[in-house]
């Protein structure tokens, strides 16, 4: 059934407020996730992420604008009427129950028999390895534990999206790692589409089988990690997705002129107007500054271990990085104030919308 | 411990004692004395005109539950102290369900306004207090006896032909003590409704429950020791009030607090007044230690 659309947002768009005051946390937003698949929508806060995933759980309704779920229109629907579940960023376990209890909730409330409840509350606490666990009041877990019972409460009902809103934010950064790798395994298991919500960028590449990027309550790109981060689509994603370096010139068949005078080749430009590119700081390759090069100068090396950043000038000031990897020796060959010639792997630069 | 963190530990035990005596005097000379007092005259023997005769004598705390047969001195039930002390405690507890079923809606409206409006509101519950109760009550009276502004009004509008028996009932007496407590029941609820993480309801919705699912299973378990605390502190002086059943319940409607003041006044039997403040007092402490413990419950879960 991969490929098939689960959820569809058509044109949405969120108010908070009225009249003059009213503030626009989604923007004729339009996205559909597929049935299976770990998707992340990704942003800074305030770009209306969560308002997004509220507006799929049922928590807000749309202001205009339709949700599909599998086709129905689920826009007015409240939240315990879909067959969604939520991870809450702050887990919202029930402090007064026990970790089965929180895990059998849902269950419970869909009218389930008392065996069925029973065996699945059993099968979750085992999926999220928690069966030692079962009695305990969940103030007695430490972070993680609770971060999978949420999992587990959310997941036993067996909805047709989980939705998580940055559930991993509360964790440390060791911790972190391994809970992602266990959101992971759990996706693939129960083969339940994900909506992930969250702003660290590394967490949705690692993750992610789609992102969408979202700022100002508008999705800016969606694509599978590579496609994001090779193919930014405009300047915002570019530079919320990683370190990378803007150049404006103008278009010339083939290339772009810096203001400089350098020429990059960028392969299919056609001439007209001025156009912003941009190249990852790895992709830069610095040599003696000769012909085809860009002359630039060298005004301070910072050595991070496997690599080493070196902020460039360009003969008019524009400042770049090149993130060069560290030889054994640590010593990059490079001095402070040296002029050098760059150049750019094939294929680096791309261009990108303002 | 060194001997030095020993002698900065006593001194500070030593001021914190300084500290406390003023409230320790006022405490042994306002409660304790009194209460030993009337502990000593609840076995003594009624005087003719009131006061005491210093010889021993149970029948105060007898005579509490039974009555001695004025000819062959036999015990018999109380038929009527039992009636009081049924009716004290019906009262008591149908107030505090009053208070509590017009309390909790009000205490979440509260706590679920914007932070800078609550004030107001709370203020607005408590305005009542910064009134006299006897003023308050009497207003009551004024509004609900025959010939007072519900029976007048519906009787001018042609409603009723006659006025509706209001004043000295029990229903009278609930409607003026569930008013006269309902602060003591919404306060507390508030701090506890204020404490309920609302994202424990949107879970709850999340999960699939109705909002009264929501608000039974989640709710009112999270809440509890608000709960129980305004019940504490409505259910306790309902049961020894005294102005409330005094002008709205007449003298036929009595409750443990009319009877004890009445055993002080017209019935001269001292030793039976003192004798039911004491056992009002043990009805009072059980309350508290029920409440007590189902107060610290949650703590020692979290613990």
């Amino acid at each position: 059934m991969a490929g098939e659309v689960t959820i569809s947002a058509r044109n949405v768009v969120k108010a908070f407020g009225q009249g003059a005051g009213a503030v626009r946390a989604l923007d004729d937003v339009s996205v559909d996730i597929r049935q299976g698949e770990f998707f992340t929508l990704l942003g800074p806060s305030g770009c209306g992420k969560t308002t997004l995933l509220r507006l799929i759980a049922g928590f807000e309704m749309p202001t205009e604008g339709t949700i599909l779920l599998d086709g129905t229109d689920i826009s007015t629907l409240p939240p315990n009427r879909r067959p969604v579940n939520t991870v809450f960023q702050s887990y919202a376990l029930f402090p007064h129950l026990t970790v089965a209890q929180n895990i059998a909730f849902g269950l419970e409330m869909l009218g389930k028999p008392g065996a069925e409840v029973k065996a699945r509350t059993a099968a979750m606490l085992a999926l999220v390895k928690l069966e030692a666990m079962a009695t305990r009041k969940t103030s007695q877990l430490s972070g993680g534990q609770q971060q999978r019972v949420a999992l587990a409460r959310a997941l036993a009902p067996q909805p047709k999206v989980l939705l998580l809103d940055e559930p991993l934010s509360a964790l440390d950064l060791k911790l972190r790692k391994e809970m992602q790798i266990e959101l992971k395994r759990l996706q693939l298991e129960t083969g339940i589409t994900f909506i992930f919500v969250t702003h660290d960028q590394e967490e949705a590449l690692t993750m992610s089988d789609r992102i969408a990027v979202m700022s100002a309550g508008k999705i800016q790109q969606v694509g599978t990690a590579k496609e994001i981060y090779i193919h930014p689509k405009n300047r915002f994603v570019a530079s919320f997705i990683g370190e990378t370096n803007f150049l404006t010139g103008t278009a010339e068949a083939g290339a772009l002129r810096l203001a400089t005078g350098d020429r990059i080749d960028v392969p299919g430009m056609t001439p007209g107007g001025t156009v912003t590119v941009c190249v990852r700081p790895e992709q830069l390759r610095l040599g003696p500054a000769e012909d085809g090069a860009i002359k630039a100068r060298v005004r301070t090396l910072v050595y991070f271990g496997t690599d080493t950043h070196c902020h460039l000038a360009l003969s008019d000031g524009t400042e770049i990085v090149a993130r060069l990897q560290s030889p054994a020796s640590g010593d990059a060959g490079l001095a402070e104030g040296q002029e050098v010639g760059v150049t750019f792997a094939p294929g680096a630069v791309q261009r990108v919308e303002d | 411990m060194s001997p030095a963190e020993d002698a900065v530990r006593q001194r500070s035990d030593r001021n914190g004692w300084l500290l406390v005596t003023p409230a320790l005097v006022v405490l042994a000379l306002a409660a304790i004395l009194p209460l030993l007092v009337m502990l000593v005259y609840s076995f003594l023997a009624p005087g003719d005109f009131g006061n005491v005769e210093w010889e021993f004598s149970t029948d105060g705390w007898t005579s509490i539950l039974f009555q001695r047969d004025i000819f062959d001195g036999t015990l018999s039930l109380a038929d009527a102290h039992l009636t009081i002390f049924w009716r004290s405690l019906w009262l008591s507890t149908v107030t505090t369900l009053l208070a509590f079923v017009i309390g909790f809606p009000t205490a979440w409206f509260i706590a679920t306004r914007p932070v800078q409006q609550r004030p107001i509101w709370l203020f607005l519950v408590t305005l009542p207090f910064w009134t006299n109760l006897l003023i308050r009550t009497f207003a009551i009276l004024e509004v609900i006896r025959s010939e007072g502004l519900i029976n007048s009004a519906l009787m001018g509008l042609g409603v009723i032909e006659e006025p509706i028996q209001m004043l000295y009932t029990d229903g009278a007496v609930l409607v003026g003590m569930a008013y006269v407590y309902l602060p003591l029941m919404v306060l507390p609820l508030y701090a506890a409704i204020d404490r309920f993480d609302m994202r424990m309801l949107e879970a709850a919705y999340d999960l699939y429950a109705s909002r009264w699912q929501a608000l039974r299973r989640i709710v009112l378990p999270i809440v509890k020791p608000g709960i129980v605390a305004g019940s504490i502190l409505v259910f306790v002086p309902s049961l020894g009030a005294y102005v409330t059943p005094r002008v709205l319940g007449g003298g036929k409607n009595m409750m443990i607090g009319n009877f004890i003041e009445l055993q002080f006044g017209q019935g001269r039997n001292w030793p039976l007044g003192a004798a039911l403040s004491m056992t009002l007092l043990i009805i009072v402490t059980i309350a508290l230690l029920f409440y007590v413990r189902a107060a610290n419950r949650p703590r020692a879960d979290h613990g």
